[in-house]
């Protein structure tokens, strides 16, 4: 039954995520302006030490190209040192489990999948990674490739607000901005207080314990706390267990489980504050939260619509497979909900395990390209990209050519913006076409029928969306899935930034038309509208025969009583 | 290869900064402050570890609180939920099994309802709780399996109650009773 209480608790998460946007906003915006801020005094010795150490000139800006070069650079030392670090790890100290090397393709996946923002586990964290991988490799990347998404966004930014230049600002110091002053403080506060809701923070060794019943069970240890809050800070979501947010360890209590749901969306959220006032107007940046809240909205009523419908099957509605008692329905489907959005991908309950329309939706918002809030950085200029194509079809229906924000929208940006919207759509309809026909991809999975196939099709989208949640069932630890995945992450990750950057690029070079009569106006609600629109009929398009033959027919055969 | 050096060199600062000093940090500031909870909020009995608060046990004797079905068998090594979808006739086949086995188990009139979370099994496989309805049911079963006076049978009554919990700050999350934590208290009921 959905109550009062299930209504008052998403009420509660919606009115932080709202009330702490600008908040958030207008912080981060001192921070990457390079303005006096709350952490210029204790922490700014430690941004001009890092340049000092580095040789980097903080006043020195750089082109598009020399940006990307920086990033790309910096991703790959990134990717290689995980990649070693897991290779070598039963040679390493910290490694209280004796924990066996992790084979290649493990290996290469995982460090791609951090490196991209992804944090796909096709692992299980207790029983693969030692803690000295854990801290030293993905705790590492989980704050660096959330700065990176920051970093590409700033650029992007500049590109919009600036006019006749091709300096798109520092790669270097927004790295470092990002990660010093808004990343780590925030992560340390939530870290600390996680611990005292119950999870874990030490280096002891897995724990005996002797059961009641006089049966044995080993307890894993680690430094969970200070990985779980910039996973779910940074968008990024691979857990420090194999259940991941669902864990009493990562999530003991209904706080801290509210708090982790909010930290999902919260620099996201806060990030379109910041892009309106430096693009020089908050109503542009409020529109694009409004976008993204509705679209969060309209995935969370049919989410828990699948939910809390009655169930033919077992007869009943508000079924708690894969759910954990202390979250409940609704808590979990709020989550679902979110963590799709969001590039994020921890899960708190199993998505393998939700109704099909529960997974549907989580699958649509990923599939998107998780612009509802999206990745740190990542969310707002993959909604940049329906924007560009958005003003051009309205400028199309018009017979006007098309602006943003005074820019003028040319040949160049739109075929960059297919680029980057292409990218996506080849991994997650090619890849899972291939492995939904060849007994590699086959011989994984958990589930048969309809829902076998969703376990595929989700699989892709999550890699190609750089969001890390799964139809958990589906063994992904293959040479085959490690593989494709992998490479569908980095098409998605780099098919989307690199065009992205050259769009930066291009209009930084253009001048700004001043507003007039004619302009056609991208802060009120008829843009609203259309650029739901396109979101909804370029995906609707794309995805829908895929959706079609996995979740929808699924739900349908459900509702006939129909199992496999 | 100036970048290169820049790179390599901004790589170094933030692994130190965030893959170690952060870690050290969270953990020194853990360990003085909230001690128990950062190793675990491990249970003692006698100086041997019986388990901790939040993760669940098996539990299937008479006289003991059964606690959630577990795709794992409530091994952590490592967690997780049976990934079933909930047209998998598997699925459907257990969740048959189980609900005949709550009710004989407990001596139920076969027409009770049985909560949701006794039917399926967890997210993580180590769901520490049950629901307090989950647990009431329990109750005879227990006592009769202990040989309780209704006196005894009462004061069981009052400790299922008095060890539920209400949601969170009153609205965050499900009302629940931790398994372990009732069984350790069961054990010291007089």
């Amino acid at each position: 039954m959905f109550t009062t209480y299930d209504f008052l608790q998403i009420i509660i998460f919606l009115g932080l995520l709202i009330g702490l946007t600008p908040v958030l906003g207008n912080y981060m915006y001192k921070v990457f302006t390079g303005e006096k801020h709350l952490m210029s005094a204790p922490l700014g010795w430690l941004e001009r030490l890092t340049y000092k150490f580095v040789g980097v000139d903080a006043t020195e800006e750089t082109n598009w190209k020399t940006y990307t070069f920086g990033l790309l650079l910096f991703n790959l030392i990134g990717f290689v040192f995980v990649f070693l670090l897991q290779l070598t790890q039963a040679y390493l100290p910290l490694n209280p489990a004796h924990l066996p090397n992790v084979s290649w393709h493990s290996a290469f996946n995982t460090a791609v999948s951090f490196m991209t923002n992804t944090n796909w586990q096709g692992y299980g964290g207790e029983t693969t990674l030692s803690y000295l991988v854990q801290m030293l490799a993905l705790t590492v990347q989980n704050f660096v490739s959330a700065a990176t998404g920051i970093a590409v966004l700033l650029a992007l930014t500049k590109g919009l607000s600036r006019r006749t230049t091709d300096k798109l600002g520092n790669f270097w110091v927004d790295l470092t901005r990002s990660t010093l002053y808004v990343l780590l403080p925030l992560s340390i506060i939530f870290a600390v207080f996680l611990v005292g809701q119950g999870v874990i923070q030490n280096f002891d060794t897995y724990q005996t314990a002797h059961t009641l019943q006089g049966a044995q069970q080993v307890i894993p240890m680690g430094p969970v706390a200070s990985q779980e809050a910039i996973k779910q800070l940074g968008t990024n979501g691979g857990g420090f267990f194999n259940a991941n947010s669902a864990h009493p360890f990562e999530n003991p209590t209904p706080l801290s489980n509210l708090l982790e749901m909010l930290a999902i969306l919260l620099i996201p959220a806060g990030l379109t504050f910041t892009y309106g006032k430096m693009v020089g107007s908050k109503r542009q940046g409020w529109t694009i939260f409004i976008v993204m809240m509705i679209l969060l909205l309209g995935g969370l009523a049919i989410s828990l619509y699948g939910e809390y419908s009655a169930n033919p099957i077992f007869g009943h509605s508000a079924l708690m497979e894969g759910k954990e008692t202390r979250f409940g329905i609704t808590n979990s489907v709020l989550w679902s909900t979110s963590t799709s959005a969001a590039s994020n991908g921890s899960v708190n309950a199993m998505h393998d395990s939700l109704s099909p329309l529960a997974g549907m939706v989580a699958m649509i918002n990923i599939m998107l390209g998780e612009i509802v809030f999206g990745g740190v950085g990542a969310g707002i200029y993959g909604m940049v990209v329906f924007i560009i194509l958005t003003v051009f079809i309205a400028g199309l229906m018009v017979g006007r050519s098309p602006e943003y924000l005074g820019k003028k929208v040319e040949a160049f940006e739109v075929t960059m913006a297919i680029i980057a919207n292409l990218a996506t759509s080849f991994v997650i309809l090619l890849f899972t076409a291939w492995a939904a026909v060849s007994t590699l991809g086959l011989s994984s999975l958990n589930n048969v029928g309809p829902h076998g196939f969703s376990e595929i099709l989700y699989a892709f989208s999550s890699a190609a969306g750089n969001n890390g949640s799964a139809f958990a069932g589906l063994n992904a630890n293959t040479v085959f899935y490690n593989l494709l995945l992998g490479i569908g992450m980095l098409i998605g990750r780099f098919g989307v930034i690199i065009p992205i950057l050259a769009i930066a690029g291009n209009m930084a070079q253009k001048k700004i038309t001043p507003v007039s009569t004619g302009t056609f106006q991208t802060d009120n609600w008829l843009f609203v509208s259309l650029l739901i629109g396109v979101i909804i009929i370029v995906g609707g398009l794309t995805y829908f025969p895929a959706l079609s033959l996995g979740p929808i027919v699924e739900h349908l055969l459900m509702n006939h009583g129909i199992t496999f | 290869m100036k970048t290169f050096g820049i790179a390599l060199k901004i790589f170094l600062v933030f692994t130190i900064l965030t893959g170690i000093l952060y870690p050290l940090l969270v953990t020194g500031i853990a360990q003085v402050v909230f001690q128990h909870q950062a190793n675990g909020s491990l249970i003692l009995k006698d100086n041997k570890i019986i388990g901790s608060e939040l993760i669940g046990q098996q539990s299937d004797s008479t006289i003991y609180f059964t606690s959630r079905p577990s795709a794992i068998g409530n091994n952590p090594l490592p967690s997780g939920g049976s990934n079933l979808g909930l047209t998998s006739s598997k699925l459907k086949a257990m969740v048959v099994e189980r609900k005949s086995k709550f009710i004989t188990f407990n001596q139920l009139d076969k027409n009770v309802e049985v909560p949701s979370e006794m039917l399926f099994a967890s997210a993580s496989g180590l769901d520490p709780h049950i629901s307090p309805e989950a647990a009431q049911l329990q109750i005879n079963r227990i006592a009769t399996a202990r040989h309780f006076s209704n006196t005894q049978k009462e004061r069981l009554k009052i400790l299922v109650k008095k060890m539920s919990e209400t949601p969170q700050l009153t609205c965050l999350g499900e009302s629940r009773v931790n398994v372990l934590l009732l069984n350790v208290a069961l054990d010291k009921l007089k």
